[in-house]
C-alpha cells in the first residue's frame, strides 16, 4: 500500500497520472459549476433580509473555503515534503499557492461587494476579514519568498518551513466570529447541526464548493506538470515526451 | 423560478452592482488563470525543446 503511494512520489509517475485525471476534473467541475450556478440564480429564492444580494453567497463561501483549504493543502505538502525529503511534495506546494491566492483575493473582494449593501461598509477591520487579509498576505509572501531562491531544494524548504507556520492562521479565521466578537455572521453551516439556511441555497453553496475544490486541483495538477518539467528537464523520460518533441 | 423577465434578472432587486461585480470578476480571475497556466506550459515545452537542442 505504501509502495503504491510512494510511487507516485516519483515526478515522473505523478506527471502521467495528474495529466490522466485533469480532464475528468474539467468535466465534473463544469457540470457542478453549471449546476450550482443555475439552482444558485434561478431556483433558490429571495432572503428575507437580504434580498436577491445575498446570492453573492454562492462566489463568496466557495472562495473564502478554498483559500483556507489550499493553505491548509501547502502545509500538508510541505510536511510531507520535511519529512520524506520528496521534490514533488514541494513542487505541488508551489502549484497550489497562486490559486490559493487568487481565492483569497476574490473571498475579501465578493466579501466586500457583499458589505457594502448589507453592513454599509467596502471593509471593516473584523476578526475574520483582518486574518483572511492575513491569509491574502501569507499567500504572497510564499509566492516571493520562493521566488526569490535560486536553489531548489533551498526553495522548497523555505517556503514549506512558510506554509507550515502560515497554516496556524487557518484555524484562527475559522474560530475567530467564536473568539471574537465579529461583524461577520457566525457559522450557517455544521457537521453535527441543520443549517439555518434555505436548502435550495445549501445545496448550490455546496455545488460551487465541490466546482471550486475540483477546479482547484485540476489547475495545480496542470501547473505542477509545468513545475515537473521546469525541473526535470535533463530527465530523459522528460526529453522522450511526445509533447516535448 | 425567480425571475419574471430577464430585466429582472440584470437587476438582481437592486443589488445589480455588487452581485454582476462579484460574478464578473470571479469568472475574469478564474479565466486569467486558466489561461496563463496554459501559457506557461506552451513556454515550459518550448525551453525543454530548447534545451535539448543546446546539448546536442
Amino acid at each position: 500500500m505504501m509502495g503504491f503511494l510512494f510511487r507516485f512520489a516519483s515526478p515522473q509517475a505523478f506527471y502521467r497520472l495528474a495529466g490522466q485525471i485533469i480532464p475528468w476534473l474539467v468535466g465534473i467541475g463544469t457540470l457542478l459549476t453549471l449546476a450550482g450556478l443555475w439552482i444558485g440564480f434561478f431556483i433558490a429564492p429571495t432572503d428575507a433580509q437580504q434580498g436577491e444580494g445575498y446570492r453573492i453567497i454562492f462566489l463568496h463561501v466557495p472562495a473564502s473555503w478554498m483559500s483556507m483549504i489550499i493553505f491548509m493543502a501547502m502545509a500538508l505538502w510541505s510536511f510531507l515534503g520535511l519529512t520524506f525529503k520528496t521534490r514533488l511534495s514541494g513542487m505541488m506546494t508551489s502549484a497550489l499557492a497562486p490559486t490559493g491566492a487568487i481565492f483569497a483575493f476574490l473571498s475579501l473582494w465578493t466579501g466586500a461587494m457583499w458589505g457594502k449593501p448589507m453592513w454599509g461598509a467596502w471593509w471593516v477591520w473584523d476578526a475574520r476579514l483582518t486574518s483572511e487579509l492575513i491569509l491574502f498576505f501569507l499567500y504572497l509572501g510564499y509566492i516571493a519568498l520562493t521566488s526569490a531562491i535560486e536553489n531548489p531544494a533551498r526553495r522548497d524548504k523555505a517556503g514549506s518551513i512558510w506554509s507550515l507556520v502560515g497554516s496556524i492562521n487557518v484555524p484562527i479565521i475559522y474560530f475567530s466570529v467564536i473568539w471574537w466578537n465579529t461583524l461577520h455572521q457566525g457559522a450557517s453551516v455544521s457537521v453535527t447541526k441543520a443549517p439555518s439556511m434555505a436548502h435550495q441555497m445549501l445545496i448550490a453553496m455546496l455545488l460551487m464548493s465541490l466546482a471550486f475544490w475540483a477546479y482547484s486541483i485540476a489547475i495545480a495538477f496542470y501547473r505542477v506538470r509545468t513545475i515537473i518539467l521546469q525541473r526535470e528537464y535533463d530527465a530523459h523520460w522528460v526529453q522522450s515526451l511526445p509533447e516535448a518533441q | 423560478m425567480n425571475w419574471n423577465s430577464w430585466s429582472e434578472f440584470f437587476l438582481m432587486g437592486g443589488y445589480a452592482f455588487y452581485v454582476w461585480g462579484s460574478v464578473i470578476v470571479t469568472f475574469a480571475l478564474l479565466a486569467i488563470e486558466v489561461l496563463w497556466v496554459l501559457n506557461a506550459r506552451g513556454s515550459a515545452l518550448e525551453w525543454v525543446k530548447a534545451q535539448r537542442s543546446i546539448s546536442e
